[in-house]
């Protein structure tokens, strides 16, 4: 009838085999500890779902401590304390240490029953929940990019078209929009995945270094150089070679590159002998690249040279539905690496995450949900834990300077059509964030001649 | 399979548990003389009887060919959790044991109905038995192995074994029963 497993825990024989023979009868599977050592003893090898654990056990912990053990052990376990005298203090501690219910036997038989089934049931749908969670996280999953935006899947057809190529591809997206994801995926997508995928940030090294750095020295080429050293132009050959942060790169090295990109050939710093790669270039930049050639800090050759193939991955903002999956995922992930139990964002923090307007994108989103976890207490991470993300609203309100000789209804006027913008036109939405019911903005819509569109 | 009471009994009830049993399990139906009451299971504390202990002591008296043994008591039985019980069983064990006190209307100052109580006492005995053999509660309300907290319960309940149980005694039982001997959908023996 059922796979859970339930623990009774009594010093009392005749109570711990009686109540473990009824519930035997119901299907389920039943252990029993005649102390409340032995049963966190035993709850270290095995994940009961329920505990029966009797208050007073003479000679050993009680009930609550042994309750309070079991759930650093496990804390989703739904322990039930019973006793034959209740005490408000007794009771309060017990709801207070978390324990799932308090029971004063004797209890009437069918109240046992329905207690049993109900926490069964909502163990049922956690699992469930999971289960489906996980089927969810798959479906949306393209090669550890997670995503159910429509931009995002017109990426991830894109890559999937690419792959094969050795066409120089262009990713530009802002920093924490998993910009080396995508070019990993198009890496590990064609048939290059079996040969090296190689990363430089362009950023993090001066000139110079960056010049060694990608074509590799000859030994004595520059004070240091103490022995040959093989660049990531060559490491990556046959594979792909990720140039990140692309638009930080000097002049001169802008017009080296362009020279590899168009002959695939190229001279280590102070080396005479040509060498030829199969190198497929991804390059990726944060700023705009377009931008950058028209205010002639970019070569414009350069640019159509990495041009070919153009991917624009959009900022986390403007793919909010993705932020649910992902957080949902970073939980699961991070709770695990942290150590901790933490295994679901309710749903005020889960508004908190979506009102956030992620300027760092998905890399700011995972760092957040790392430090919530942290600092969760529980095994759910609540608003409280995610308090420290201000609302966009609430950001505004910081730094909005009133505008002078302005009338109330002016000023209503303005707050109206400027949310109903920012909400193309979503009423409901427009009104949630206003404070006001549909009715009342549909009346000031009316009143202000505002077109919804 | 045995049945035996505990104390004074009324003989329509062990006639009609008797007819019952031997109804839906393919197994012979004898009683063992009548055993004393259970005092040595009265909690004086909650005037009941402990059902863990009158299953302890009807073990005792298994007999060695027995498939089960049920006991019949008119006594209020109870299990320290619960405020009372209306049988108990061994689950795949031996011993099972029903109460006929709260099984009575009279029990619930209502107008006594001997029929009534007697239909429950055989569902009951089914219920039990069903636990001796290897069954555990049946999610068919209408099955007699579905879990009863009240005579509401017993009430909507039939006396026949649902479908799904009988395939389930077939297999818990295939090493007992002899050879030829099988169960029908009826529940009823066919050779």
């Amino acid at each position: 009838m059922t796979h859970w497993h339930i623990m009774v825990v009594d010093d009392e024989e005749v109570m711990r085999e009686s109540l473990a023979a009824w519930l035997r009868e119901d299907g389920y599977n039943v252990d029993t500890a005649v102390s409340g050592n032995e049963a966190i003893e035993k709850a270290r090898t095995y994940d009961y779902a329920i505990y029966f654990v009797d208050l007073k056990m003479p000679g050993g912990i009680d009930g609550i401590e042994t309750m309070m053990e079991i759930r650093k052990l496990h804390p989703e376990a739904s322990i039930i304390i019973v006793t034959a005298y209740a005490t408000v203090d007794t009771a309060i501690t017990a709801m207070k240490e978390g324990a799932q219910e308090y029971i004063v036997k004797p209890c009437n038989p069918e109240e046992i029953s329905l207690l049993v089934s109900r926490i069964i049931k909502v163990k049922n749908l956690q699992r469930e929940n999971s289960i489906l969670r996980k089927k969810l996280t798959k479906q949306y999953s393209f090669h550890d990019i997670l995503s159910k935006s429509p931009k995002m899947g017109k990426i991830f057809e894109l890559v999937k078209d690419i792959a094969a190529l050795r066409s120089t591809v262009l990713i530009q997206g802002e920093s924490g929009t998993g910009k080396e994801l995508i070019a990993r995926a198009i890496h590990f997508s064609g048939d290059r995945a079996a040969k090296p995928f190689v990363g430089v940030s362009c950023a993090a090294l001066p000139e110079t270094l960056l010049e060694s750095e990608l074509f590799g020295h000859e030994k004595g080429s520059f004070t240091g150089a103490s022995s040959q050293r093989k660049g990531k132009f060559e490491m990556a050959d046959g594979g792909t070679l990720f140039l990140d942060e692309i638009g930080d790169i000097s002049s001169k090295l802008q017009m080296d590159l362009l020279r590899v990109l168009q002959e695939r050939r190229f001279y280590r710093v102070g080396g005479a002998e040509e060498i030829e790669v199969d190198v497929r270039v991804i390059a990726a930049a944060n700023v705009d690249l377009d931008r950058a050639v028209r205010e002639g800090k970019f070569r414009d050759d350069l640019y159509y040279r990495l041009n070919v193939i153009s991917i624009k991955i959009p900022p986390l903002r403007e793919r909010r539905e993705d932020i649910p999956i992902l957080a949902h995922s970073f939980v699961e992930r991070l709770s695990h690496e942290l150590g901790r139990k933490v295994n679901g964002i309710s749903e005020g923090a889960l508004r908190i995450l979506l009102d956030h307007e992620w300027p760092g994108n998905v890399r700011e989103l995972e760092n957040a949900i790392e430090r919530a976890i942290v600092t969760c207490k529980t095994t759910m991470l609540t608003d409280e834990d995610v308090a420290f993300l201000v609302p966009v609203a609430d950001q505004g309100k910081a730094s909005w300077n009133v505008p002078s000789n302005i009338t109330l209804e002016e000023a209503e006027r303005h707050i109206i059509t400027a949310t109903v913008q920012r909400t193309h036109g979503n009423i409901k939405e427009a009104a949630s964030i206003l404070g006001i019911d549909r009715s009342t903005l549909y009346d000031r819509l009316k009143k202000y001649n505002v077109q919804r569109e | 399979m045995y049945i035996a009471t505990l104390g004074d009994v009324e003989e329509d009830v062990v006639a009609a548990v008797e007819r019952g049993l031997g109804h839906v399990y393919a197994f012979g139906v004898r009683r063992l003389s009548g055993l004393p009451e259970p005092g040595y299971a009265y909690d004086a504390q909650r005037g009941q009887y402990s059902s863990a202990l009158v299953l302890r002591q009807l073990i005792t008296h298994v007999p060695g060919d027995a498939l089960s043994l049920l006991g019949i008591t008119q006594k209020d039985l109870f299990i320290p959790m619960l405020s009372f019980v209306l049988g108990q069983a061994q689950l795949s064990g031996p011993a099972a044991v029903i109460s006929l006190a709260r099984l009575q209307q009279e029990f619930y100052g209502l107008v006594p109905d001997r029929q009534l109580a007697v239909a429950r006492a055989v569902k009951e005995a089914v219920h039990e038995v069903g636990h001796t053999v290897g069954l555990t509660h049946c999610a068919d309300s209408g099955c007699p192995m579905s879990l009863s907290n009240t005579v509401r319960h017993v009430d909507a309940k039939g006396a026949e074994l649902c479908a799904s149980c009988i395939v389930l005694v077939e297999e818990k039982t295939i090493h007992m029963r002899e050879t030829g001997t099988t169960l029908n959908r009826a529940g009823t023996r066919s050779v």
